[in-house]
């Protein structure tokens, strides 16, 4: 029974590898140039390229360039954090999963929506009521600025970097995979334009860039979904009777399946997602662009909703595809697979019921999809750097405006260069790993030491440094000598550490730490932090004081 | 100055009423969402052959999909049961508790 159960949650927690290495991992085969797909590309970086011409004009002082002025609705901030989780491997990914194993799929996605209930409820209003810019605001709002900053950038810094390296070598292959384009060329090119985007409209261009990139995606699955339905009149009951007869698994596909997984390590991704999420600074960031509390709390609610009716979405298509795709010669090999792989069930779905026409708007999509996730993350690096390394730490606050917006615009081209070279470099590499150590990180450092400074009294400088860090070197060390790194990347034999993410280990880690060397602390000045809480507090509660509030 | 306001709201009993509600809800809606998950698991778990039984003899339709849309459904409600109640009774009240001090 117990064994059943890990197994169960092993396979909850695999969700993620899915979600994050999705489309993209191994070998891809480079398709034949896409025309289509390649038009319609180009009338969406037109657009975005008049949105951020457009931005760029209001795009004047560090507010705007960091959180478009506060000046985002809530219902626009929904669709741009929605738009941060559908992400290019997501969407082929769960719909692949589903045209594979049928409701398995579901029990995936499921494992994704229900942390953004929980950030709602406990972290996204008292964020949005402390903090300014960056989520650094809120760790360090009662505790000692240079060292909270430093650990808080050096976090959101580590994490982007990940994030990014896993991003550009997706995109280089989604790309050649969709396109037909060559690998560097496709890694140069999204480069570039995440840079313009961030250069020129800041977070204004970078939240519009998202949220027209996913009323697309959800426009378009939605389109397919539709003609799915149509194709089986309306009705449940029939697109499933009909999926079953043509598929391999027959019935199995209606009831949970089973993928069973070293159960530590899968419970230890489990953690990471659940809780990475809420470490993670460009979703973290999005809750500074809306005006007030009233207003982030609603970016929750719709962002929860398209993400819940996306799922849905990929479902339909999953099946639709065992109905139209599976069955048809023309997106099989030789040997009955489809062709380009399992993750290409939704682009061939788009194929059958669209024409090319259609297949080509769905590419172009996939490939917005990456850009814009990429331009956030950028923007996130750029003001962990310009914001807090700069502003707080080595100017200590005392940066003028101008100085520290040419910081971040120096950062982000930096980071755009570095990006590129990055992806170009890991192409031959297996990337799979990153996200899930970009995640763990998060939940291992960003996550407690933002978490406890709005919920814990006695958290004290001393305690966040040193728990903070260890969860963070942990998880870094723990990965390196893990299955993942030690034997697949640097090719030993055995891996020291046996779990392949660590993040169970170092949440625990980091939390203890920052428990333990918070109460031991008896410095005057933890006295001091202590007693910060009641106004932290209060501020948190009402929002009185929070900057862009309109509570007068 | 912002010092002595905090202190003033914080001794308001709106304000204790405030965190007291709101704090409360937010947590059993946090056990609700994570309650019905940690179900949801416990069944695929303990049960999976449940979610695989049919609805109808005549249907292809499993239990499983209507509780996994179900689960679905429920997220986005119990976000907008929190954002309804938040938006309007508490900041009602946090406005009345802001508007107090600042006399």
């Amino acid at each position: 029974m117990i064994a059943r159960l890990l197994s169960v949650i092993a396979l909850l927690a695999v969700a993620p590898a899915l979600w994050a290495a999705g489309a993209i991992e191994g070998e891809v085969q480079r398709q034949p140039l896409n025309v289509s797909a390649i038009v319609m590309f180009i009338a969406f970086v037109g657009a975005t390229m008049c949105i951020t011409y457009w931005a760029s004009k209001r795009n004047t002082s560090t507010s705007d360039f960091y959180t478009a002025g506060g000046s985002i609705s809530g219902f626009q901030n929904g669709l741009a954090i929605a738009g941060d989780y559908m992400s290019a491997a997501s969407f082929l990914g769960i719909s692949a999963l589903v045209f594979s194993s049928g409701y398995d799929g579901l029990i995936y996605s499921i494992g994704f929506l229900v942390g953004w209930p929980v950030i709602l409820f406990l972290i996204a209003e008292r964020l949005r009521n402390l903090g300014k810019y960056t989520f650094a605001d809120v760790a360090s709002y009662r505790l000692k600025q240079k060292e909270i900053r430093t650990l808080s950038a050096c976090g959101s810094l580590v994490v982007v970097a990940f994030y990014l390296i896993a991003q550009m070598v997706g995109a280089g292959k989604l790309i050649q995979l969709l396109f037909g384009l060559d690998y560097n060329v496709a890694v140069v090119m999204v480069g570039i334009l995440m840079v313009m985007y961030v250069l020129f409209g800041g977070m204004l261009a970078t939240t519009w860039v998202q949220i027209i990139k996913a009323v697309l995606l959800l426009s378009g699955a939605t389109f397919m979904a539709v003609m799915v339905m149509k194709h089986v009149n309306f009705d449940f009951g029939t697109l499933f009777s009909e999926a079953v007869k043509v598929h391999a698994k027959g019935e199995a596909i209606m009831s949970p399946g089973g993928l069973v997984k070293d159960p530590v390590s899968a419970i230890s991704l489990g953690l990471a997602l659940m809780f990475g999420t809420a470490g993670l600074p460009h979703i973290l960031m999005r809750f500074f662009t809306v005006s007030d509390a009233k207003e982030a709390r609603k970016s929750v609610f719709f962002a929860t909703g398209f993400i819940g009716y996306f799922y849905v979405l990929t479902f339909i298509i999953g099946f639709g595809a065992i109905l139209l795709v599976s069955t048809n010669p023309m997106f099989k090999d030789a040997s009955g697979a489809l062709l380009g792989g399992n993750n290409m069930a939704a682009v061939h779905l788009a194929n059958a019921v669209g024409g090319s026409m259609f297949l080509g708007f769905i590419s172009a999509v996939a490939f917005a999809t990456i850009l814009a996730v990429v331009a956030g993350l950028t923007l996130a690096g750029a003001s962990a750097v310009s914001h807090d390394l700069y502003a707080s730490v080595w100017k200590k606050g005392k940066a003028n405006e101008k100085d520290e917006l040419r910081v971040s615009k120096i950062t982000t081209v930096a980071l755009g260069v570095l990006a590129i070279g990055l992806g170009i470099l890991f192409e031959k590499q297996n990337i799979a790993f990153m996200v899930g150590l970009a995640f763990s990180i998060a939940a291992s450092c960003n996550f407690p030491v933002l978490f406890l400074s709005m919920y814990w009294k006695n958290l004290t400088t001393r305690g966040a440094m040193l728990g903070g860090w260890l969860g963070l070197v942990t998880a870094v060390t723990l990965m390196i000598l893990g299955p993942t790194v030690w034997v697949q990347v640097l090719g030993h034999a055995e891996a020291i550490f046996p779990y392949e993410y660590p993040a169970l280990f170092s949440m625990a880690i980091a939390f203890v730490g920052i428990w333990f060397f918070s109460i031991t602390d008896k410095s005057n000045s933890a006295v001091d932090e202590r007693a910060r809480f009641l106004p932290q507090f209060v501020r948190s509660q009402t929002g009185f004081g929070a900057s862009g509030a309109v509570a007068h | 100055m912002n010092d002595s306001i905090y202190r003033r709201i914080e001794q308001n009993p709106r304000f204790k009423e405030l965190v007291s509600k709101r704090e409360r809800f937010a947590w059993i809606l946090s056990a609700i969402m994570l309650g019905l998950y940690l179900a949801f698991i416990l069944l695929i778990a303990f049960v999976p052959e449940w979610l695989g039984v049919r609805i109808s003899p005549e249907s292809t339709t499993t239990w499983g999909i209507p509780l996994g849309l179900g689960l679905i459904v429920s997220a986005f409600v119990l976000t907008g049961v929190y954002v309804y109640r938040a938006n309007g009774e508490f900041d009602d009240l946090n406005q009345l508790i802001l508007d107090e001090v600042q006399q």
